[in-house]
């Protein structure tokens, strides 16, 4: 519980940063920019477990502790994306969303 | 009385076959042929045995009794039920003697005459084959295993005439035959069907019993077109007979079949094999005599003398030494089944099945010794066509006694065997059907016409300039002769009617001197004329053939019968038949086919451009998709 904030505002503020996640995701051309958006996408919805935990149940822990979780998924994830992008980079010297599109049909 | 030892006169050829076969690679010839005749010679050694053991003790109160050894090995329903076996009766052991003689000649032959040849063993593995098939048609204890061993015995004639592969007519020649003869198997295997589907029996002793279904119960069985459906079965099964006995209208494979080494043509195509249709009739005689008045053993004499009569104008004309045997065999098979057709049932009255049953003895002797005399001479001068040949008797006597022996034989020459079998089916034709009976007497006079026809072109007329002078074949080949020859005069000698009867009761037969006189007097006339015409080199047979000018051609050519065949198959069946068959095939069943593969190519190929491997179009479409379904969800949420 947060005085003088509104639950209203914080979930418009994480509703914006997901949707700009999602905008990035399908927009940008470079594989790292869109694992980025990726990372805003799930810090939107971390934040939104931590507030619906403190506005609605806040003698309960769960919230908080998903929210932890997601943060180690995100980095594990990260870490196996870049590891791949690496990879790949070796193989066609290239990180373009565009230049993966071989395998198709 | 035990006769269970009588298998292994088929199992001795069936393990030289195996022998030969497996190892054809690394028996050496001299052994390998030697094996072959030691093991038919054992087989025939045996069923003379059983032939004393039989005739000697056999009978039970005058009657010939009938030993069955078998084993049950399918089973249908209770009733209906194949078995295999072995089966004593006196045609049977008769056969067993006829087949391992001639089987256990032709090894000895064929050593000498085909002395040299690459594939020596796989001939004698062939020729076991054939004898063990042979000998398990003749033993059979019911339909299905006999119809079993008919058709080895058609793979193995296959197997043979086309043994020298590598010649394209050997080839053709033995697909013919065995297309020919699989095609009137057919009509047995039909007529086995329909026969065991109302009576619920195979077993020949079911089948011809006089209390069996068949002939007891033919009366009440269901009819078709005016006949009985046991007589249509009969008549289907007959079909097959007439295929393998090369009677009208399918004798075409057999001359061509003659492109098989000669010992084949003397062991199948002359003494065993083409018998089997006889046998096949003679095996179930009660039952084509008594169900329906017999009808279908009037089919049965009309197929036969018509046969004999066509074949021997036929043989008259050739010109292919082997070819005109061919035909006189054809000829006197008929004589076979015609003899069976007309003979009845009980005591005497049978003469004509017994007459049947030694005409096949006796011819087996002569036609094999025939053939085996073809052989040599053709082994001498190698050719077939009698233009290449003339007075071989200076070069061969052997082969030319041996040979005269055989053509009196056949020609009825009293004396002879041939004399008294073919009197014995003159009485039999005599006494039951006339219009039959002067058939055969002109076709005994036009026998002995073609025969000496063909032994005076081969032995007398020109001295030709041979190339290599013909020599005398080696002992090998003559002994064989010898000892056919002897068969040639002796058969006629042993007293068949003590031994093979319709209705297994001995009776006592005579010779019917008025007829046996015509008979034999116009054999002689036959003679008398083959020898005015070509005794010495003279133009006189070449004037009176072009005197019958367009009736000549017209049986040179084999009543243009090939030619019949032939357009039948490409004009009409596959010109045809065929032809409308495989555009339905190709246009309808295919092509609704190709279409259901076709529409599947085509529609992937209009939808494939959604698979873009873009990673944020599928993105897209995902998030799009949960857009829709939370529309959809919340949409039905609030009402």
């Amino acid at each position: 519980m947060i005085a003088g904030i509104s639950i209203y505002d914080i979930l418009t503020l994480t509703s914006i940063l997901f949707f700009i996640g999602v905008y990035g995701f399908f927009t940008r051309e470079n594989l790292i920019t869109v694992l980025m958006s990726v990372e805003l996408i799930l810090n939107a919805s971390a934040v939104n477990f931590v507030l619906i935990n403190t506005y609605l149940y806040p003698d309960l822990l769960q919230g908080a502790v998903f929210s932890i979780f997601i943060i180690a998924l995100a980095a594990a994830e990260t870490a196996l994306a870049i590891a791949i992008i690496i990879n790949l980079y070796k193989l066609i010297y290239s990180v373009e969303v565009k230049d993966t599109e071989t395998m198709k049909y | 009385m035990d006769f269970s030892y009588t298998i292994l006169i088929p199992l001795i050829p069936l393990a030289l076959f195996l022998i030969l076969g497996l190892f054809s690679k690394k028996i050496p010839a001299s052994i390998s042929g030697w094996l072959g005749s030691l093991g038919l010679g054992t087989s025939f050694a045996l069923s003379l045995y059983t032939a004393y053991h039989y005739f000697m003790d056999g009978k039970l109160e005058g009657v010939y009794q009938t030993f069955i050894y078998k084993q049950t090995w399918l089973v249908f329903t209770d009733k209906l039920h194949i078995d295999l076996g072995v089966m004593v009766d006196p045609i049977s052991v008769m056969m067993m003697v006829v087949v391992t003689s001639v089987s256990f000649m032709v090894h000895l032959y064929s050593r000498g005459y085909m002395h040299g040849d690459d594939g020596y063993t796989r001939f004698f593995s062939y020729l076991a084959l054939f004898s063990f098939s042979m000998l398990g048609l003749v033993m059979a204890t019911n339909l299905f295993q006999m119809y079993i061993f008919w058709e080895l015995v058609g793979a193995s004639s296959f197997l043979l005439i086309g043994y020298y592969y590598t010649k394209p007519s050997a080839v053709a020649a033995a697909k013919k035959a065995f297309i020919v003869t699989r095609f009137a198997d057919l009509g047995f295997l039909i007529g086995i069907l329909l026969i065991s589907y109302y009576t619920g029996t195979f077993d020949f002793q079911d089948l011809t019993s006089q209390e069996g279904m068949l002939i007891a119960g033919w009366g009440a069985s269901a009819s078709f077109m005016g006949l009985s459906v046991f007589t249509w079965g009969l008549i289907l099964i007959y079909m097959g007979g007439v295929g393998k006995s090369a009677m009208l209208p399918f004798h075409i494979w057999l001359p061509d079949a003659m492109e098989g080494p000669t010992p084949v043509s003397a062991l199948i195509h002359a003494a065993t094999m083409v018998v089997a249709g006889v046998y096949l009739v003679a095996r179930l005689f009660p039952a084509f005599y008594f169900v329906d008045g017999g009808f279908a053993l009037q089919v049965v004499a009309y197929v036969g003398a018509i046969s004999s009569l066509v074949a021997a104008l036929i043989a008259i004309t050739q010109t292919d030494i082997k070819r005109i045997l061919a035909f006189s065999t054809m000829s006197q098979i008929g004589y076979m089944m015609l003899a069976l057709g007309v003979s009845k049932y009980e005591g005497h009255e049978g003469l004509g099945y017994m007459a049947s049953m030694f005409h096949l003895f006796t011819h087996a002797m002569f036609k094999a010794l025939l053939f085996l005399g073809a052989g040599s001479v053709i082994h001498a001068v190698h050719s077939n066509y009698m233009k290449d040949m003339g007075s071989l008797r200076k070069y061969m006597p052997i082969t030319h006694i041996t040979f005269l022996i055989a053509a009196l034989s056949i020609a009825g020459f009293p004396g002879f065997a041939g004399f008294f079998s073919k009197d014995e089916i003159l009485v039999a034709a005599f006494e039951n059907n006339k219009l039959i009976y002067y058939s055969s007497v002109l076709v005994a006079g036009l026998t002995a016409f073609y025969m000496f026809r063909l032994y005076f072109n081969i032995f007398w007329g020109e001295d030709r300039k041979y190339k290599h002078t013909p020599h005398e074949s080696p002992l090998s080949m003559t002994i064989p002769l010898i000892f056919l020859a002897f068969m040639s005069i002796a058969g006629g000698y042993i007293p068949f009617s003590q031994f093979v009867t319709a209705d297994l009761m001995p009776f006592e037969a005579h010779l019917n001197i008025p007829l046996a006189a015509i008979a034999s007097s116009v054999g002689i006339i036959g003679i008398i004329i083959a020898f005015i015409f070509y005794k010495k080199p003279s133009e006189l047979s070449k004037k009176f053939s072009n005197a019958f000018g367009v009736i000549y051609t017209f049986i040179y050519n084999k009543l243009y019968f090939d030619e019949l065949y032939l357009f039948v198959t490409k004009k009409i069946l596959f010109g045809i038949v065929a032809f409308s068959a495989s555009w339905f095939d190709k246009n309808v069943v295919d092509g609704s086919m190709i279409g259901i593969g076709n529409v599947t190519v085509s529609v992937a190929n209009k939808i494939k451009g959604m698979q873009s491997g873009k990673l944020q179009d599928y993105a897209m479409s995902f998030v799009g998709g949960i857009v829709v379904i939370a529309m959809v969800v919340f949409y039905i949420w609030i009402n």
